[in-house]
């Protein structure tokens, strides 16, 4: 049984169809990557993953381990393990960062009965995970994101994603706005989370991001559906071709 | 800081408002009604000597050629101030009070309300924690006052304002008034006329005062007035931390609330006055609830003074008020840090006065608004320096948070400079609620509700850190409860 089961959804926004027809699967363990030109629906699927409001599913299904996703709330799909790293993070002024993560995590256990991290270990899990991503701890003082740069913003989505430990992680754009440095750090930080126990969706617009975390398969998405799906090399032929010939065939 | 964490786990404890319970306690009452008569009721009640008798009745003479402000951003009925008892009082033995004399119905309603009235159970209370005296006031009078006798070996004088008057009338006929004149606007020339107990503080030259004093205001009965009035006097090179809660019986009519606050800072001395407003606000029809008119003013009279403000404000159906800094003395300072919560049907129009008359004064504002459901926000603040107020300096942020779209936020700020010197600065800012910002925080496991407590906190935090550490956990409480339900 693979780990995510997505079977013919269909979904809109304010009345619009955007997700039509998609099927995937992802098994445990794997990195899938989405890619797709501007308005095929990606950024749509992963808020159609987590439960955003107004992104209407009219039919199809959405399971995580054979557990039905869409009948959840977006917190409840969170603490199920489901993590949303956002194209475009939010700041959060006047809430310090550590309290934002030991918040969520805690809520995140609470709702699946066990019991909080303390203070204590959630520091020590915290100074670990930010030297990992090169991070400078003090940072994690400031509130959330509150003018951070693009590069501070998406590591700070990655540092949240190792705290937090999620099963099935979902990277929207995390390549956009980051310099090669930054890229390579952010990777490393993905890499390390790959589990036998855990699955990723990378969605992209380019190779780039591909180069540092290798896909296992790579899906085509046009017009809300899967149009092609294959191995790393679809990445690569995508880079020198372009969405053309697959834009075309979905029209 | 924890203390975030710790509200988002009360939020599911929490009811909508816990103290709207009534004390079945005998009461005696004046007439209803108001005419020179009741004020001299009130006035013998209280053994009050002759000077503050005609002090009143002046009042009362003044105020009934006065005019009901209708400036403010609020709109109310009209009150029948003769509908409206402006005393009652629990039915007790005359003379000092001690914990063992006061009716147990009251002590089990301060407890219930968690206020700690038994001195021992303060001083067991966990290691290290910081000790208060509280001074609990029920309708028109004061029933117990705590820790009287380690205040007074410290020379503090806490005490009810009608014992104030008794035993050192000296102290109080001296500055009552001196702050607030007797008309200096309707509701405190009402109050000048009619009220009835409150606190009084005075602490003396160079002293320290050893624990933060507090008052307890506790509307009980029925068809009545509040009208409590609150001197405190820091003599020169003095401190205190004063801090004041407030709540109420939830009932369908409305109740009136005027009070007077007067603060004297003489040289170097400093006053810090905290308010946790916590009245009954009415249900979510906008049904009942306290109409809160309050004059609060400092008088930072002495050189190098400081007085700073802090209010969390939830509750009320309507709130009107404006604790002000008057920066007479060189070099004072003034503060006035505020969190004004209004949901449902709440309206509240409050803000802050500095008005700079000493050189090199400076004043400093920091107000959050939080607008929810169908409720109205008014930050109303006056900066002004006049000619001989050189130097002067004050900045001022104004933020207003709406939740929802049927909720309104206004900002009213007044500027008057003077002379060429004065540096004002000024910044606002009106936010709404972000749908992004919640489901980011949703999407990391947060339910909606204690998304929107996150993001609250997060937006009072700078106001919530000038609270006494135990009542700043409370207030972070109270913003949760106040909030309830208004989102989604």
């Amino acid at each position: 049984m693979a780990m995510l089961s997505i079977k013919n959804l269909h979904a809109s926004v304010d009345g619009t169809e955007i997700i039509r027809g998609l099927s995937l699967e992802v098994p445990a363990g794997e990195v899938h990557a989405i890619m797709g030109p501007n308005g095929a629906g990606k950024s749509t699927l992963s808020y159609v993953l987590t439960g955003r409001d107004g992104y209407e599913v009219s039919s199809g299904s959405v399971a995580l381990n054979g557990e039905d996703l869409l009948a959840l709330d977006p917190s409840e799909r969170a603490a199920k393990g489901v993590f949303l790293s956002f194209q475009y993070p939010l700041e959060i002024p006047g809430v310090p960062a550590l309290t934002f993560v030991r918040t969520a995590l805690n809520a995140q256990r609470k709702a699946r009965g066990e019991p909080e991290m303390t203070a204590p270990a959630f520091l020590k899990l915290a100074r670990e995970t930010a030297a990992g991503l090169k991070m400078d701890f003090e940072m994690l003082r400031r509130p959330l994101n509150v003018g951070f740069s693009g590069g501070e913003k998406k590591r700070m989505e990655i540092f949240q994603m190792a705290m937090l430990s999620p099963r099935f992680l979902i990277l929207d754009e995390t390549d956009s706005g980051l310099d090669i440095d930054a890229l390579r750090i952010v990777s490393e930080g993905v890499n390390a989370l790959r589990a036998p126990d855990r699955a990723m969706l990378v969605i992209t617009h380019y190779q780039r991001l591909l180069d540092y975390v290798k896909p296992d398969r790579v899906h085509v998405l046009v017009k809300g559906r899967v149009v092609a799906s294959g191995g790393p090399e679809l990445a690569l032929q995508l880079e020198k071709e372009g969405y053309d010939r697959f834009e075309k065939e979905a029209a | 800081m924890p203390a975030v964490r710790q509200t988002v786990e009360h939020v599911a404890e929490l009811e909508t408002y816990k103290h709207g319970f009534v004390t079945a306690i005998d009461q005696e009452f004046a007439p209803k009604g108001l005419n020179a008569d009741i004020v001299r009721f009130i006035s013998a009640k209280k053994n009050e000597p002759e000077w503050m008798l005609q002090w009143r009745l002046e009042a009362f003479e003044r105020w009934l050629a006065l005019e009901e402000p209708d400036w403010a951003r609020l709109k109310f009925p009209k009150i029948d101030y003769q509908d409206v008892y402006y005393y009652a009082a629990p039915k007790a033995k005359e003379g000092p009070k001690s914990l063992d004399e006061v009716d147990p119905e009251l002590l089990r309603t301060y407890e219930k309300l968690g206020i700690p009235l038994k001195e021992q159970e303060v001083l067991a209370g966990v290691k290290g924690a910081p000790k208060y005296a509280v001074d609990a006031v029920f309708d028109s009078v004061s029933v117990v006052t705590t820790f009287r006798k380690e205040l007074a070996e410290a020379g503090v004088i806490f005490c009810p304002i009608s014992e104030a008057l008794r035993d050192h009338p000296e102290l109080v006929r001296k500055y009552l008034g001196s702050v607030v004149p007797v008309s200096d606007n309707y509701f405190a020339c009402l109050n000048s006329a009619v009220f009835s107990d409150g606190s009084f503080v005075y602490v003396p030259p160079g002293v320290r005062c050893p624990m933060e004093l507090s008052t307890y205001f506790r509307i009980n009965a029925e068809e009545t007035g509040q009208f409590e009035r609150t001197l405190i006097i820091a003599d020169k090179g003095a401190y205190v931390s004063y801090l004041e809660g407030c709540t109420a019986p939830k009932r369908d009519e409305n109740q009136l609330h005027a009070a007077v606050v007067e603060l004297v800072a003489l040289d170097d001395a400093e006053i810090k006055y905290s308010t946790v407003q916590n009245w009954y606000p009415g249900d979510a029809e906008g049904k009942g609830g306290i109409y809160n008119f309050v004059t609060k003013r400092a008088d930072c009279r002495g050189d190098r003074s400081k007085v700073s403000w802090t209010q969390v404000e939830t509750g009320s159906a309507i709130t009107w008020k404006y604790p002000s800094c008057v920066l007479r003395g060189e070099g004072s300072t003034g503060e006035f840090y505020s969190i004004a919560i209004t949901n449902n049907f709440q309206q509240a129009d409050t803000g802050t006065k500095m008005i700079h008359l000493g050189a090199n004064t400076r004043s400093r504002i920091i107000s959050k608004g939080i607008s929810a459901g169908r409720s109205s926000n008014t930050y109303r603040g006056l900066v002004s320096a006049h000619p001989k107020a050189r130097g002067a300096r004050n900045f001022t942020q104004c933020d207003s948070l709406l939740i929802g779209k049927d909720c309104a936020a206004h900002t009213t700020p007044y500027i008057e400079a003077r002379n060429g010197s004065a540096r004002f600065e000024h910044e606002a800012t009106t936010t709404k609620l972000s749908e992004d910002q919640l489901f980011y925080a949703m999407q990391r496991g947060l339910s909606q509700e204690e998304a929107v407590q996150l993001l609250v906190n997060g937006f009072v935090r700078e106001v919530l850190q000038e609270l006494p550490m135990e009542f700043a956990v409370e207030a972070q409480k109270l913003v949760a409860i106040s909030l309830e339900g208004s989102v989604g």
